[in-house]
């Protein structure tokens, strides 16, 4: 057996960010079928709110979409308060899908090029 | 039937839109411009001048797509009415005769309701009144396919609306035409899965998508807009026209499937609440993809309403700094500045562009850039305070850290949003039809 290995989501995984009001919205999904029981097992609740810390400061919940291979994570108090009173520069969070494709997990197989 | 998507956001490209009636064979072009600060922007406007309130490319689209609407034969639905949906038809039919085209325009009203809810009661988002956020200068109901339907019977070629919920832009051709009863969950749960994938436009054909290397997309200077073909159980085929840049596949569905929602398992719409884990999605061909089988549940009994409020002004300030040091200079700027405007406002932001003002801190550990670019921000109550800022900023030309150059400077008027609901029965939808 390979040992494990420690890869980026964006190596397997894509996402896309959304915003409704102070919330964001973010969308995993593995680029393989079998490629998302790694990500519903290694990307977490927790794992996600240590890795976002700075970022999604208040609670995160998380849909499973084995039909769609995906995850959605929808964060509280993640948008410096909503656009309204945000003072930054990205004010919808629209490139916090690249902050959690930062995010690094643990895959037991080899690296394969995504299709 | 098959209905096209003609626009994502106010400010989305005309020629993609232009393509779609001009060789998408379109029944049904529908356009969502309407952002959730748009309309009380346009509020402002009508404020000034009561014969505006609309989109400001509503000329611009209508002089380029109505010749084709005639040619083709297709109906256009879209919320450009913005605050004012009857100015906006009377224009549309201005610009009919002034082409030369008879033309039946309808305007949908009835989503204003500033006066017809209750400013002290409290916002859904933080307990508070609505009027304790600030000046109320909007309140607008999301309507739904219903508040459509009597437009599209009136036989109108061009239906303006003001606030109506996304999907229902698309829904409501889809009940007409395909005589849906407006209590048949789960076919109104498949028209608004459809509605929400097409809502975005170029973000369903490969737009907002790319990663080089990863998520390639083909001719994106040229992407195409996405239409659906619609089955009379809800079923749709997604494609879009041969020829156009983008792509349309599992990925770049999934994407948009799920942008912006907030509980997969109940999106809640103004017409039904659709459960979004039930709907299949399949490729079914070279840019080609189906969705199919989604479940429904009841409507909610109440419409939510978008209240915008006068929230101040951001006044924003950058330079930029390049080559060794980058980074430290553009720090030392930042305190700077943090030094002479702290006393001035409440809260300030002030970021390294490159480092810090995206996500808040490199979360991958590189290298520092060779480029970095210093930005502030603040708020303020008038615009001559936020304007400090700016002005702050420009100083450092001469006061600041060695070679910063680039300063750009603004000041932009804040709209607050905050929401409350109103009972369908308080929210009376008028149609007025006019002829060109």
């Amino acid at each position: 057996m390979t040992p494990p290995r420690r890869v980026k989501l964006h190596e397997i995984a894509h996402c896309r960010a959304g915003d409704k009001g102070d919330t964001a919205i973010l969308s995993l999904i593995a680029y393989r079928a079998e490629d998302f029981p790694v990500l519903r097992d290694g990307v977490t609740t927790d794992a996600v709110k240590r890795h976002m810390a700075g970022i999604i400061k208040g609670e995160i919940r998380r849909y499973e979409l084995p039909k769609l291979q995906a995850l959605q994570f929808v964060g509280e108090h993640a948008l410096g308060g909503g656009v309204t009173v945000s003072l930054a520069l990205d004010a919808h969070g629209k490139s916090l899908s690249y902050a959690l494709l930062e995010m690094e997990i643990e895959v037991q197989a080899p690296p394969r090029p995504s299709p | 039937m098959r209905i096209g998507s003609g626009a994502g956001f106010a400010g989305d490209r005309l020629d993609a839109a232009v393509v779609l009636a001009e060789r998408g064979g379109l029944d049904y072009l529908a356009m969502e411009c309407l952002g959730e600060r748009t309309v009380a922007l346009a509020q402002l406007r009508r404020l000034r001048d009561p014969d505006t309130g609309y989109d400001p490319l509503l000329e611009r689209r209508m002089r380029a797509l109505l010749p084709l609407l005639k040619r083709n034969k297709f109906r256009l639905v879209t919320n450009m009415g913005g605050a004012n949906p009857l100015a906006a038809a009377g224009r549309v039919a201005a610009i009919a005769r002034d082409l030369g085209l008879a033309l039946s325009v309808a305007a949908v009203t009835g989503d204003d309701v500033l006066d017809r809810i209750d400013h002290r009661q409290k916002a859904m988002e933080d307990a508070e009144p609505l009027d304790s956020h600030g000046p109320l200068v909007a309140a607008n109901a999301y309507l739904g396919a219903d508040a459509i339907l009597p437009a599209l019977e009136s036989g109108a070629e061009v239906i303006v609306t003001g606030r109506a919920a996304d999907p229902s832009l698309f829904l409501a051709p889809m009940v007409h035409e395909l005589d849906w009863k407006l209590d048949d969950w789960d076919r109104l749960a498949r028209g608004t899965v459809a509605g929400h994938l097409l809502e975005c436009a170029g973000q369903l054909t490969g737009g907002y998508f790319a990663d080089p290397g990863r998520k390639d997309v083909p001719d994106m200077a040229s992407l195409g807009f996405p239409f659906a073909d619609i089955s009379a159980d809800g079923t749709a085929r997604f494609g879009k026209v041969a020829g156009t840049g983008g792509r349309i596949d599992r990925m770049t569905a999934t994407e948009q499937l799920l942008y912006e929602v907030t509980d997969p398992c109940a999106y809640v719409t103004p017409d039904v609440v659709a459960d979004f884990t039930t709907t299949g999605l399949d490729e079914t061909g070279p840019d080609a993809v189906t969705t199919s089988g989604a479940r429904g549940r009841r409507r909610p009994d109440a419409l939510k309403v978008s209240v915008g409020y006068r929230a101040g002004f951001l006044g924003e300030g950058e330079i930029g700094y390049a080559g060794s040091h980058a980074v430290e200079r553009a720090e030392l700027a930042g305190e700077i500045m943090r030094e002479r405007l702290a006393n001035l406002f409440g809260r300030l932001r002030i970021d390294v562009i490159g480092m810090t003002a995206l996500h808040g801190g490199t979360l991958d550990g590189s290298a520092r850039p060779y480029e970095a670019r210093l930005r502030v921000a603040a708020r303020a109550a008038d615009a001559a305070a936020a304007a400090l800022v700016g002005e702050e900023v420009e100083a450092l030309y001469t006061n600041g850290p060695a070679g910063g150059g680039g300063v750009r400077r603004s000041v932009t008027e804040q709209i607050g949003i905050v929401s409350c609901l109103i009972p369908r029965g308080q929210v009376q939808v008028k149609t007025t039809v006019l002829e060109a």
